[in-house]
């Protein structure tokens, strides 16, 4: 059973020059078969796809207005730019990568057809929820290939942009990322997804995070899309021993966004922190789900999460941990505080943590709120208007989950795209 | 000329009647305690001033060099010159007090037509405020009252109330939770602050912080009223008798 949205990608798929290739056929025939998860898939049961169904998309769209480099002036170089899914040179800047550090678009790495460079496509999905998944591994055909070699201890930040620009139509893209840091390497990354102009697309991404032995990714990501946009995002991270992770999200746009971060701690001594806020205002619907398996001894994880609503906007947060039998001296940690600013506005947040092993440590909460009255008093009492005050707190929730950061220019343009989305927030009192 | 003229003043809590006929005058330049057991009403009277929600008059009037208090919201108070040191001053983490106390500094500057202090301004004002309180400044860059000791906390409100200069203080049992030494501190800052055209409410179960802050007059609030006013010696005595003698004020009222 497929609906219109599974109809219109028949066309992309046919479209492609591999589309005879067995494993994207496969994985294409498999997502048509289960169609898109519904409500009564556990993993869906908060977000409800019934209207992206009915949707079709186009194979192409034209540019309304091709994307100004003076747009992306705010994001430093080396970075490597995509519009609406695909390579855009003129807006891409690599120069300035040092040594040990390779950048490239997917549709170049397939091009030049080493097999070992795009083995991590062959990744399969079995699930009859993870349509989504399946379908980037049969229509992927664009995204950013970023290897870190050993050893290779830098200091750079490399951006990866994500642009979705008006066409004339609403199209689909499926973009696969892979993140890959050897042995001993480290590296800072910001991902951008941003909107230049209104749109409707559809974006899906799949990004793999390889982590090696001692390796150290320090990994923030803006999602600050259109709000008619509709963006699926699924983070596969693997963790070897004693790699480190540090990530934040800030799911700040797009009228239905889903972000799935599963995370494996395989090595023993691996280690995730992660943070993120939900910005569901308006009519959005933001869903953001973890999956983090600490699989090896001595692993980590801490998490901590900010989700607010307004107007009539959904927030959904599920925070899975589970810990493997053997993952003895585990160490898990996950908050998850909301603030609930409208009667119309929704949020759900599942704390969700299952033992398997012995010697661990873990603790997890989860608590809807309103913003505390007290403290609002407080700060009127001291000539604050109450818009202000209200304002004032409402963004303090949010910028808690910046404190773990430690660069000062990320902190500064994270919490300029915080800023600007809060203040689209009606606070009325 | 009087400046916070409170009449027959009436306030309940929660259908609690807490308040019930109280009558106050204060001049500028005065310093009034108000003292009196617990569950009299001394909190109440700080938040009814200050304009806090679920705080509601019911009879009564109280006025601020002349304008009605009770009709205005709390930021309105605040510019007119109202000033509320908190008993209990709220955490609120991820706000910069230095960022927090100018931008309240210049919404009520904006609210009385003056013009906003630029950031150069308002530092100067901040160092003359730090010196004059003996404060350290590190408290300027950390998030408002997280983390604080109980004395910092206190500490931390006189010095907003140095920097935003009101007309009228009401400290809210700010010995409450001090040790010896940090109670010294902060009636310093208080005694630095007097001035012939602010005044002082203070609030306290406890003679001891009249030590430091000596009061023009005293005041002993019993089941929502002032049943008794006089000078400093009053204080003393209330220390030397406790509250019990208070029964006898309160019944006969009651009964009538």
């Amino acid at each position: 059973m497929s609906g219109a949205l599974l109809d219109s990608l028949k066309a992309d798929f046919d479209a492609l020059p591999s589309a005879s290739d067995g494993a994207r056929g496969d994985a294409f025939a498999s997502a048509l078969a289960d169609g898109l998860p519904t409500t009564r898939a556990e993993r869906w049961k908060y977000t409800s796809l019934r209207a992206l169904e009915r949707r079709s998309f186009a194979t192409s769209a034209a540019l309304l207005a091709p994307v100004d480099a003076a747009w992306l002036a705010d994001i430093p170089a080396p970075r490597i730019a995509f519009v609406n899914g695909r390579f855009d040179a003129s807006l891409s800047d690599t120069a300035s990568l040092p040594n040990g550090i390779a950048l490239h678009s997917l549709a170049q790495t397939i091009v030049d057809g080493d097999p070992r460079d795009t083995a991590f496509l062959a990744r399969r999905f079995d699930r009859a929820d993870e349509t989504f998944a399946k379908l980037n591994a049969a229509l992927a055909s664009d995204g950013a290939v970023l290897r870190v070699d050993e050893n290779c201890a830098a200091t750079t930040t490399v951006h990866l942009v994500f642009i979705g620009a008006p066409g004339d139509a609403d199209i689909a893209w499926h973009t696969r990322n892979l993140i890959e840091l050897r042995r001993g390497a480290s590296l800072n990354v910001v991902e951008h997804q941003l909107a230049a102009g209104d749109h409707a697309h559809l974006g899906n991404t799949l990004t793999h995070v390889h982590l090696a032995i001692g390796a150290s990714l320090r990994h923030a990501r803006v999602q600050h899309d259109a709000a008619r946009a509709t963006s699926i995002v699924r983070t596969d991270a693997v963790l070897a021993r004693d790699a480190s992770y540090r990530r934040i999200d800030l799911e700040l746009g797009a009228g239905l966004s889903r972000h799935e971060l599963n995370v494996r701690l395989e090595g023993e001594g691996a280690k995730l922190a992660a943070n993120g806020v939900l910005l569901a205002d308006a009519k959005r619907h933001i869903d953001t789900r973890l999956c983090i398996e600490h699989i090896a001894r001595d692993t980590s994880c801490d998490l901590a999460w900010r989700g607010l609503a307004s107007g009539r906007g959904r927030a959904v947060f599920h925070g899975g941990i589970t810990i493997r039998a053997g993952a003895d001296g585990s160490d898990a940690r996950l908050s998850n505080k909301n603030l609930l600013l409208s009667e119309g506005a929704e949020i759900d947040a599942q704390p969700v943590l299952e033992i398997h092993a012995d010697e661990v440590k873990a603790a997890h909460g989860a608590t809807v709120g309103r913003l505390d009255e007290t403290a609002l008093f407080y700060l009127r009492s001291r000539g604050l208007p109450a818009s202000e005050a209200r304002r004032l707190l409402t963004t303090a929730f949010c910028r808690e989950t910046l404190s773990v950061l430690d660069d000062a220019a990320l902190i500064e343009s994270l919490g300029a795209h915080l800023n600007s989305a809060l203040a689209r927030i009606e606070l009325a009192p | 000329m009087t400046m916070l003229k409170i009449e027959n003043l009436h306030a309940r809590v929660a259908g609690k009647d807490i308040l019930k006929g109280l009558t106050l005058d204060v001049k500028p330049g005065e310093v009034h305690a108000i003292m009196g057991p617990n569950g009299a009403g001394k909190s109440t009277l700080g938040y009814v001033l200050a304009g806090r929600d679920g705080y509601d008059v019911s009879e009564g009037s109280a006025t601020l060099d002349g304008v009605n208090l009770l009709d205005l919201d709390p930021e309105e108070r605040a510019a007119l010159g109202m000033f509320l040191a908190f008993q209990y001053p709220v955490e609120i983490p991820g706000v910069n007090n230095t960022y927090f106390l100018r931008a309240a500094l210049n919404a009520q500057r904006k609210r009385r037509g003056e013009p906003e202090l630029d950031s150069m301004q308002f530092l100067k004002r901040v160092r003359e405020k730090l010196q004059v309180l003996h404060i350290k400044d590190d408290l300027l860059n950390r998030a408002v009252n997280e983390g604080f000791s109980g004395g910092e906390k206190k500490r931390n409100e006189i010095f907003q109330l140095a920097v935003l200069e009101p007309r009228l203080a009401i400290l809210d049992e700010t010995d409450s939770g001090l040790d010896i030494d940090a109670l010294k501190l902060v009636a310093d800052g208080v005694n630095a602050m007097r001035s012939k055209d602010r005044a002082f409410l203070v609030i306290t179960h406890y003679q001891r912080l009249l030590d430091y802050i000596k009061p023009d007059v005293v005041h002993v609030l019993a089941d929502g009223r002032i049943v008794e006013s006089g000078g400093p010696e009053l204080a003393l005595e209330l220390e030397a008798h406790g509250y019990a003698w208070l029964k006898d004020r309160i019944a006969p009222v009651a009964a009538a």
